[in-house]
């Protein structure tokens, strides 16, 4: 299986000369990769594990924390109202930390700043469920990335990254996700390659697990080795994909294979 | 107490077919996997689960290491009563949880 997984890598990487944009009329979420029972599964919010987190979540949104005592509701109220498409604009510069930022550490900015908290791990069950209730509040809503010229430059680093080769096997993001989408890697199709589930319940890793721990999955398949959880380098790849998938609907937290 | 999402209709006519669907929250640790410390991670699972209408066991099901995590449960029953249906999870480490959904059936 490991041996055959690696032959198709190799001949990935002899057939797929170019890397061409996907046009926007044929652009396809993940979801449509999937077979109907985990479509399903994704669909109906009673059997998508996903939802036990963004229940955790939820409660955590109304728990007061550190020095001062305030929930994320005390300043934020109604969820459903004040954070409907935030998520769906992340990566996003911030001015408080004069940088690209994505959900994990606006939120973390805000526990710091705000609440007077310690900072949440990347992964950590806390931050992926307060994530995933925020991003929940998104579901539907379109990606709209702004057009930001404090972001140009992470933008800019991001397209390079995707589609620069890295790694032994010596293959780029852009040679799967661009130039060879639809096709079979093993037994899995590869799909285009977008963010809009994120976080997402991964069947693979029996949890729940941010865009950052899918990326490092594809690195470590093309023998690349990972940026490591909040590099510069993963938030302009974070912005990158999010601008690459504009206008797509969110999903999260959507479940994948 | 472990979270759970249960889909159960509340309402029913007499003799109509209904699904009850659950998901519970759980790590389903199988006791064959290793540790960072070379260590068997001792199991860890559900064992049982058991659904119970108006007082009366109408399905039971026993669970094996080779689930997977949170696992998801649904089965269909016919509504003859209006009453609690209450669903339990047991298992090692005395795990137990419940859900009581009350069905109305006219
Ligand atoms: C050898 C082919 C290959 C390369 C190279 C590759 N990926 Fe992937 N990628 C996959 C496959 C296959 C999946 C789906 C895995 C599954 O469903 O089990 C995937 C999934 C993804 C997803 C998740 C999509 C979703 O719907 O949740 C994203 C995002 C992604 N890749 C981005 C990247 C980025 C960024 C790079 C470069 C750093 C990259 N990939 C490199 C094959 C590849
Ligand atoms: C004391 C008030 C306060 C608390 C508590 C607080 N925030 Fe914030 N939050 C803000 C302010 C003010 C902003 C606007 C940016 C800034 O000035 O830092 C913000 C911005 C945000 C944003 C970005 C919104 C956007 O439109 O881009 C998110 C997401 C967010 N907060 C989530 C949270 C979460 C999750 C918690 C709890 C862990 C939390 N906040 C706790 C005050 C607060």
């Amino acid at each position: 299986m490991k041996i055959g997984a690696a032959l198709c890598v190799l001949l990935l990487s002899v057939i797929a000369v170019h890397a061409a944009e996907i046009a926007t009329a044929d652009r396809k979420s993940g979801f449509e990769f999937m077979g109907r029972d985990t479509q399903a599964m994704q669909t109906d919010d009673t059997s998508n594990p996903g939802m036990l987190n963004v229940l955790d979540g939820g409660a955590l949104w109304e728990r007061p924390e550190g020095a001062d005592k305030k929930a994320c509701a005390s300043c934020h109220g109604d969820a459903s109202q004040r954070m409907k498409g935030v998520a769906a604009r992340y990566p996003a510069f911030d001015a408080t930390a004069g940088q690209v930022v994505d959900l994990g550490q606006r939120i973390n900015l805000c526990r710091r700043d705000h609440q007077k908290a310690p900072e949440l791990a990347y992964e950590s069950r806390d931050l992926l469920a307060l994530s995933a209730f925020v991003a929940r509040q998104s579901r539907g809503q379109p990606i709209a990335i702004a057009d930001d010229a404090r972001s140009a430059n992470a933008l800019m680093q991001g397209r390079k990254l995707f589609n620069e080769r890295m790694g032994q096997l010596n293959l780029s993001c852009a040679i799967c996700h661009d130039d060879n989408w639809g096709q079979k890697l093993g037994g899995t199709s590869i799909p285009q390659g977008h963010p809009n589930g994120y976080p997402l319940y991964r069947l693979e890793w029996q949890a729940m697990g941010s865009l950052q721990r899918r990326l490092r999955n594809c690195m470590i398949g093309m023998r690349a080795e990972p940026f490591s959880y909040g590099s510069s380098e993963f938030i302009a790849l974070e912005l990158f994909l999010m601008q690459r998938a504009q206008g797509m609907a969110m999903e999260s937290p959507a479940v994948r294979p | 107490m472990a979270r759970a999402l249960i889909n159960v209709p509340q309402q029913a006519k007499p003799g109509e077919i209904i699904e009850i669907k659950a998901l519970i929250s759980h790590p389903m640790e199988t006791g064959f996997r290793v540790g960072h410390n070379g260590q068997l991670i001792p199991r860890d699972i559900v064992q049982t689960f058991i659904c119970t209408y108006d007082g009366e066991e109408i399905f039971k099901a026993d669970y094996s290491p080779a689930i997977a995590a949170n696992p998801f449960i649904s089965f269909f029953t016919r509504a003859t009563k209006s009453g609690d249906i209450v669903l339990t999870w047991r298992g090692d480490n005395g795990f137990e949880a419940s859900e009581t959904v009350h069905i109305q059936v006219a």
